[in-house]
């Protein structure tokens, strides 16, 4: 059975949204996907094991060998993108059991849990795969489940944000289906292996320039890269609370991890970064991403909108990692993958608890709330010390391998830039901390603290974003061997 | 003039509803050895079915597809799709390798796999297309 693993990882979760369907029941549906969930989070915990152990892993579906048949191609990098979404996938689905109300539409829950799952798999599918063409399958199957997520947001609004995100999304999955069918054209094949063997023929030629372009801005809308990310913060800011937790910490890291693929698998590394010079385009983005997302969110009144665009700064550092192309700015756009999702993840949960307590998300109604939910405010003020980068937390991780690395690449004006991004995060968050810690409380409406359901989730990704900050072997190791791998190559 | 009034198109529609069911069949079952398959007998079933409540309107066609049991029917295809693969990997192969389902003729198992792997795709076709229908038609109703 252990050699089926590879399967069941993205089997399980799509059978079982189905079977969602059919037990109709709120409660149980729900008890369902929360065990579906940790099956899967347990799955993807033995296959990064058996990936240290033992190397790669290859699975023919239907016993088609590859370039063939599809094959899941599980390599460290997989294994590690795969752990982030069914990690997070297990704290947020058991979140507020027992609690029903604001975050999940009534009369509709069994197909909440029905699309959350079918989401999962999507996402799970995309990161396991080793098949072009099997991406953009499962980026369908993730893309349309997201827009049903967001549109059963309670504010009309979401219909409209999930209707934006239609619209963008189907762009980028359109663009990167024209990127695969190009590379398709020039090299015969769609086996990710297989691509990557032949291209370096075809790197002369012109099918092969277009094919990258599409590709890039095709994931690069799906990322959100700075011009590209106008469906995010509507997206995010609308969706059911529980949904915009889960997306900002999986969907953008799967859509990162799809880039990182294409770059260092399918080109190769030296011809993206020494004869396209792609860093030259990505560098100031990523710059201009860094700082509009920070100062945008400074201005905002809806604290999930402001999060939101941090989410549009924090993809700024990801994408900045990745294009020094060295050891330590891969590790350190790897590691902040993991990173980012733990405390935007956990931030977002924090706001679904305030939603059920308070039914509002605007900074104003939030006034001196840290006084009536000490333990669920205390959560984000850690989160928001994450997003900073303060020593200690696993922010300070991530941007200490991105300084380290524009160091050594004798980039020393951007060093100074990703240190003074931190000083906006440091308004954002300073400003809603001293809104939730420091103002009377609006009226005196009886304001629980928010209950152990809530509670539990949102304190295993925060007390995450503590403990990662100091044991950095299994996150910073992990992404670091990562990077060696893929840069096996390149100096 | 309201459609129940239009005699042609209901005698005409009757007459060739079964035609189309039949046509359908043909492309499911057929789809192993020549153009066809599960998607496309699907989206012809389901014009079948839709063209049926087009004319006779959607509480008649509500009588004869309950919506209910298209939305089931959704599922049951897919898990008859899934369940496939399941059985092959119980059997011990990979995941959707048709070759176990027959002990005795890994050819035949491919056939077996096949058919009941369109089969599950022309199932949910219908219905979703069916369920589509309704969702547009039904839309104000309530």
């Amino acid at each position: 059975m252990m050699e089926q693993l590879p399967a069941l990882q993205v089997v399980l979760p799509l059978f079982s949204a189905l079977l969602c369907l059919l037990i109709r029941n709120k409660t149980a549906s729900r008890l369902f996907a929360v065990a579906v969930s940790w099956g899967c989070l347990a799955i993807a915990l033995i296959l990064l094991r058996t990936v240290q152990e033992t190397g790669i892993i290859s699975y023919h579906f239907g016993g088609w060998f590859p370039p063939l048949g599809i094959e899941y191609r599980i390599d460290l990098l997989n294994a590690y993108v795969l752990i982030i979404v069914a990690m997070i996938s297990a704290v947020v689905l058991p979140f507020g059991v027992g609690h029903w109300g604001l975050s999940i539409p009534e009369g509709r829950e069994y197909l909440f849990f029905c699309a959350f799952l079918l989401c999962i798999s999507g996402l799970l599918g995309i990161t396991i795969t080793g098949d072009a063409f099997n991406v953009f399958v499962f980026l369908e199957i993730t893309s349309l489940s997201s827009y049903a997520l967001i549109a059963m947001g309670r504010n009309r609004r979401a219909l409209r944000a999930a209707f934006t995100y239609l619209v963008m999304g189907t762009v980028g999955g359109t663009f990167i289906l024209i990127g695969i069918g190009m590379m398709y054209l020039e090299t015969g094949t769609l086996n990710m292996v297989d691509i990557a063997n032949r291209l370096p023929l075809a790197y002369g030629s012109r099918t092969v320039l277009v094919a990258f372009a599409f590709l890039t801005v095709g994931v690069g809308i799906k990322l959100a890269v700075f011009p590209l990310h106008h469906w995010l913060p509507n997206a995010y800011s609308y969706a059911p609370a529980t949904v915009s937790a889960f997306l900002a910490a999986t969907a953008t890291k799967v859509s990162y991890y799809v880039l990182v693929r294409v770059i260092f698998t399918l080109f190769g590394a030296a011809y993206i970064f020494e004869t396209l010079r792609f860093h030259v385009l990505l560098i100031p983005l990523s710059l201009l991403a860094m700082f509009i997302g920070s100062t945008v969110a400074i201005y905002q009144t809806n604290i999930k909108r402001l999060l939101a665009y941090s989410s549009i700064s924090q993809i700024g550092y990801m994408t900045l990692g990745l294009s020094f192309a060295s050891i330590n700015g891969l590790t350190g756009g790897l590691v902040h993958l993991f990173n980012h999702a733990l405390m935007k993840g956990g931030l977002f949960l924090v706001l679904a608890s305030v939603m059920h307590s308070i039914a509002s998300n605007e900074i104003d109604d939030m006034r001196g709330l840290g006084r009536k939910m000490p333990f669920t405010m205390a959560a984000f003020v850690l989160g928001g010390l994450s997003l900073i980068g303060v020593p200690g937390t696993v922010g300070f991780i991530s941007k200490w391998y991105l300084v380290v690395a524009a160091l050594e690449k004798g980039w020393y004006p951007i060093a100074v830039l990703i240190l003074l991004s931190s000083f906006l995060a440091v308004i954002y968050i300073w400003r809603v901390v001293e809104i939730f810690f420091f103002r009377e409380p609006a009226a005196e409406k009886s304001i629980k603290e928010a209950p152990l359901s809530m509670l539990i989730p949102t304190w295993i990704l925060i007390g995450g974003t503590l403990f990662f900050g100091l044991q950095t072997e299994w996150t910073a190791g992990v992404a670091g061997s990562v990077a060696n791998f893929l840069l096996g190559g390149l100096p | 003039m309201r459609m129940r009034e239009k005699i042609i198109l209901r005698v005409v529609s009757k007459a060739f509803i079964p035609f189309i069911f039949l046509f359908a069949l043909y492309i499911q079952f057929h789809g192993d050895f020549g153009p066809g398959g599960g998607f496309q007998a699907g989206v012809v079933f389901a014009a079948g079915i839709i063209l049926y409540g087009v004319i006779f309107g959607l509480d008649t066609m509500r009588l004869a597809v309950p919506e209910r049991l298209m939305e089931y029917g959704i599922v049951l295809g897919l898990i008859l799709y899934g369940g496939v693969g399941i059985v092959s990997l119980i059997s011990g192969a990979n995941f959707l390798d048709y070759d176990v389902l027959n002990a005795h003729d890994p050819t035949h198992g491919q056939h077996l796999g096949i058919l009941l792997v369109e089969l599950g795709v022309g199932i949910t076709v219908t219905c979703a297309m069916t369920t589509i229908f309704y969702a547009l038609a039904g839309r104000g109703e309530k």
